[in-house]
């Protein structure tokens, strides 16, 4: 009986969060505990020629100074697994201070460790590096000549060449054909708290306070990396402010905080800086794609050709899959989709919100409205030409698709029939207004290992569950007391959600929207069977008001178990087990995922629509106005899941008009901080309107939840950019559209 | 000392001790000069209600009052706050009530990760005081300093209205 579930209950966490009281994996407080920095790379490439770690080590307070001639060498580099496996889940096949090789500037060269963070910070300054430079590519624009096409890219899951059906035919016969080259900015995620790890020893024992998307990712990685029993270690992540993909693979810091508290034989906390996150936990990287569609004169797809050229690093073949929903999105019977890349010295790029569907629909949605206006067509009739019935890569059928819904109510709230579909006709002042519209879709994808919860009921009648998953800021600690007590049918006041430790039932990393639906799964599964399990024992006892009764016929609220027509023959959980002296009772919740290969399309839709005012005098374009639509499956919680979409769309605003890290010429990101990376504050972030269509979805999962951490920024740098011509008369292909680009 | 042969990196002089008052209490603490405000709140005195997101007067997470007047702690020397009253997020809340902005973040759902919240609370409950609530632009200007990467931007100026006009879980920035 659902009582709880979708209800727009405040956070469970909350409290903590708005008292300060939440403790963050840099906020650890332990006796003796020692503060490590790192000391990084100036140049992109070459080799350490000399470390002079002299005055570093005489400084006050220093305990420490680690580098590539006496870091204790450890086990081995896991490969490069996505998260969502629950494995050991490396960001890159690379481990630092190993050797003198530099692959990229802002590489761990040596770490210092001291008493207090002041000079462990001071001490780190004195640590001397001479380096051999050599020359290295950085940028698309050096590498471009020496681009191949990638075999497979995202650790080895996705061909680097897709195809299917005549792309070359159908373009030649395609009476209308639109094609252009767009760019977009390398992007850092950038959450506010940067990543952090606090290693503590005890013997053998390895406890880490980790700022991470996954406990477990965390533990296996760290196990492999320094060869230690993963029995042997737990990570514990109470709070985690903000990670957006960075934070989902596991990269060095983690296994170098340990490396170093077991150096000192002290606890020791290594935090990252700001500057350090830029070239510590990967990127998106920067892009370029070039799409030709074909259409017939009615609008009708007939080919998709879609190309992407990127840097990865010298390890690893990464390239976020922009193809993947802009391959999905439409009906075509033809289609090229080919990944090209250039290794460069940088890191590889790893997860970012939306890691590919981003900026792929950005350029899929310019696109579209492109062959609108050549058709002159309604951009959303365009659209419904081309509605895919059917996945359009395998054919298989949609498990669920709301999209239908999702663009007549946001063209109902945006107004859209009453636009004149001509641009620059409208204006506010000096302002110039334009509407703009897109696609949005995020795959739904499973986990690729079982997800468990455990139940547990005490004698008073409250209850826990619990399991490991960390809750990032999705407020996925909130939905899941949620899920438990009508899972258990007890109130949501005696339900407490215990996670973020990976002692707990095992869980994969909430990543790829993924989180809310494996592990509600498993907290469900977990919750119905300890209630099965109460019912059970209650028809069997010959003291129970139940006694006798169709364990079928027996359901309960309220933490009551009772019979479905004769609500009054019933008992509490508490009074059957005190009856029967019993303290507790207990259930574990396995949840099967099912394979990657379910024959069915999987995915979260949604519709979005932009109002901006573009000043063309002065080059500024302010969104007054985003509108999405979208349809995830069963919401868990109205408010949460309307906050992450909203959080989402803004991602998008920020995409299309301030997000880019810029490469220097000398191979280092030449704007690595918040007042040089332009993120929205709250002067340029609009109300944003938010509706949900719930579809009915049996195939992701038991609570049929598809996901809303990421579908709210698909499309939306698309609908912006939609809305800028319709303002303006003016495309933009490169992202961010700046103020120099809109003069 | 070693260091004093590097121009661009000079130790200061060693601790010393520093009487602070913050949330009303006072406190003696060793401290070296150049240690700021956020640092000596988070390490030393154990508050780490002040959050550290970019130690660079950027992000505005580690906004605390300083004789009622919000500040950024991270460009903040403790040693520079002696005798001065220094209130953080752990002070908001009276004997375990909530502020009632803290009250409105929470109904409002004002943050998702909540590492930006406490910076953002000391600043929305300064900005009433400083009578600049005035409309949503004016909230959504003079609330800029503080970053939200999660974006709850909305729902933020949605809390500060309802607090402005005394009522709470209304008037929602989303729907
Ligand atoms: S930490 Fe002080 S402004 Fe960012
Ligand atoms: S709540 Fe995450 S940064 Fe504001």
């Amino acid at each position: 009986m659902t009582t709880a579930i979708g209800r727009p209950l405040d956070r469970v966490d909350g409290h903590a969060k708005v008292t300060g009281a939440g403790r963050y994996s840099a906020e650890i407080a332990l006796p003796g505990l020692a503060h490590a920095v790192l000391v990084t790379s100036r140049i992109p490439s070459g080799r350490v020629e000399l470390i002079d770690t002299y005055d570093a080590e005489r400084a006050e307070g220093v305990l420490a100074v680690l580098h590539h001639l006496n870091l204790p060498k450890g086990g081995s580099v896991p490969p490069l697994l996505p998260s969502l496996f629950g494995a050991a889940a490396s960001g890159q096949t690379f481990f630092p201070m190993q050797d003198e090789v530099i692959h990229y500037a802002g590489q761990h060269l040596a770490m210092v460790v001291a008493e207090t963070l002041d000079q462990a910070e001071h001490a780190a300054r004195l640590v001397r590096i001479t380096y051999q430079e050599t020359a290295s590519i950085t940028t698309v624009e050096q590498g471009r000549d020496r681009a191949y096409e990638a075999e497979k890219i995202f650790a080895g899951f996705i061909p680097g060449r897709i195809a299917r059906g005549d792309v070359a035919a159908a373009l030649d016969r395609a009476p209308v054909t639109v094609e252009n080259s767009y760019y977009c900015a390398a992007n850092h995620h950038n959450p506010i708290e940067c990543s952090a790890t606090t290693a503590v020893w005890e013997g053998d024992r390895l406890t880490l306070y980790d700022a991470t998307q996954g406990p477990n990712a965390t533990l296996h990685t760290v196990a492999e990396l320094l060869n230690v029993m993963p029995s042997h270690i737990r990570v514990v992540t109470n709070y985690v402010g903000g990670s957006f993909g960075c934070k989902a693979m596991i990269w060095d810091h983690p296994a170098l905080a340990a490396l170093a508290a077991r150096a000192v034989h002290r606890p020791v906390r290594l935090a990252l800086s700001r500057e350090q996150m830029f070239s510590s936990v990967g990127h998106r990287e920067e892009q370029e794609q070039r799409l030709t569609l074909g259409a017939d004169r009615d609008g009708r797809l007939t080919a998709i050709r879609h190309h992407k050229l990127s840097p990865t690093s010298h390890f690893d073949d990464w390239a976020e899959p922009s193809l993947g929903v802009a391959s999905q999105i439409y009906a075509c019977p033809n289609y090229e989709g080919v990944y090209n890349l250039i290794k460069a010295n940088t890191m590889t790029p790893t997860f970012t919100r939306c890691p590919g569907e981003a900026s792929g629909m950005f350029v899929m949605e310019t696109a579209m409205d492109e062959l609108a206006e050549k058709l002159d067509l309604d951009p959303l009739e365009l659209r419904l030409r081309n509605y895919a019935e059917t996945e359009p890569m395998t054919g298989h059928p949609w498990s669920s698709k709301g999209l239908r819904d999702c663009y007549r109510r946001g063209a109902e709230l945006a107004r859209w029939s009453e636009r004149d579909p001509r641009p620059g006709t409208r204006r506010d002042g000096n302002w110039l207004l334009g509407w703009g519209m897109a696609s949005s879709g995020y795959p739904v994808t499973p986990p690729g290992n079982p997800q468990r919860a455990r139940a547990r009921i005490f004698a008073d009648g409250s209850a826990v569950v619990q399991s490991s998953f960390s809750d990032i800021g999705t407020g996925a600690a909130t939905a899941m007391t949620q899920v438990a007590a009508d899972g258990l049918g007890v109130p949501l006041e005696r339900m407490r959600i215990q996670y973020g430790d990976s002692d707990l039932p095992n869980t994969a990393a909430a990543v790829g929207s993924a989180g809310a639906g494996m592990v509600s799964a498993a907290v469900h599964i977990a919750a119905t069977a300890l209630r099965d399990q109460l019912i059970a024992q209650a028809v069997a006892d010959e003291h129970s008001p139940l006694h006798g009764a169709d364990p079928r016929q027996v359901v309960v609220s309220d933490g009551r178990m009772a019979l479905r027509d004769r609500p009054a023959t019933g008992e509490t959980y508490a009074e059957l087990l005190q009856r029967a002296f019993m303290a507790d009772a207990e259930a574990l919740g396995t949840w099967n995922p099912p394979g990657m290969d379910t024959p069915y399309g999987t995915m979260t839709f949604g519709a979005q629509f932009a109002q901006v005012a573009v000043d063309p005098d002065l080059g500024l374009c302010r969104v007054r106005q985003l509108i999405g639509v979208f349809d995830p499956g069963r919401v868990l919680n109205r408010k949460t899941a309307h906050s992450q979409l909203m959080g989402g769309m803004l991602w998008g605003m920020s995409h299309a008009l301030l997000e880019g890290t810029i490469m220097g010429p000398d191979g280092r990101w030449a704007n690595a901080s918040l007042g040089e990376y332009l993120v929205p504050v709250n002067a340029d972030a609009p109300d944003v309107l938010i509706e949900t269509i719930e579809t009915t979805d049996t195939v992701v999962n038991p609570l049929g939840v598809k996901g809303v951490g990421e579908v709210g920024m698909v499309g939306t740098a698309a609908a912006i950019a939609n809305a800028v011509w319709h303002a303006t008369g003016r495309r933009h292909h490169k992202l961010p559209i700046t103020i120099e680009s809109l003069l | 000392m070693v260091a004093s042969q590097l121009p661009d990196a000079v130790q200061g002089p060693g601790p010393v001790d520093v009487v602070l008052n913050v949330n009303g209490a006072t406190h003696v603490v060793r401290l070296e000069p150049r240690v700021s405000l956020l640092d000596c709140l988070r390490d030393h005195m154990n508050l780490t209600g002040a959050k550290k997101g970019c130690n660079q007067g950027a992000c505005g997470a580690c906004t605390v009052w300083v004789d009622k007047r919000r500040v950024v702690a991270c460009l903040t020397l403790a040693i520079a706050c002696e005798g001065r009253e220094i209130t953080t997020i752990e002070g908001m809340a009276e004997n375990g009530t909530l502020h009632p902005m803290q009250k409105a973040f929470l109904s409002e759902d004002a943050f998702q990760c909540g590492y930006c919240t406490p910076g953002q609370i000391m600043s929305a409950v300064a900005l009433l005081a400083e009578g600049h609530a005035g409309s949503d632009a004016e909230i959504g200007e003079w609330m800029s300093g503080n970053i939200c990467r999660c974006a709850a931007y909305p729902n933020i100026r949605t809390a500060i209205r309802d607090v402005r006009d005394g009522v709470g879980g209304v008037g929602r920035a989303t729907r």
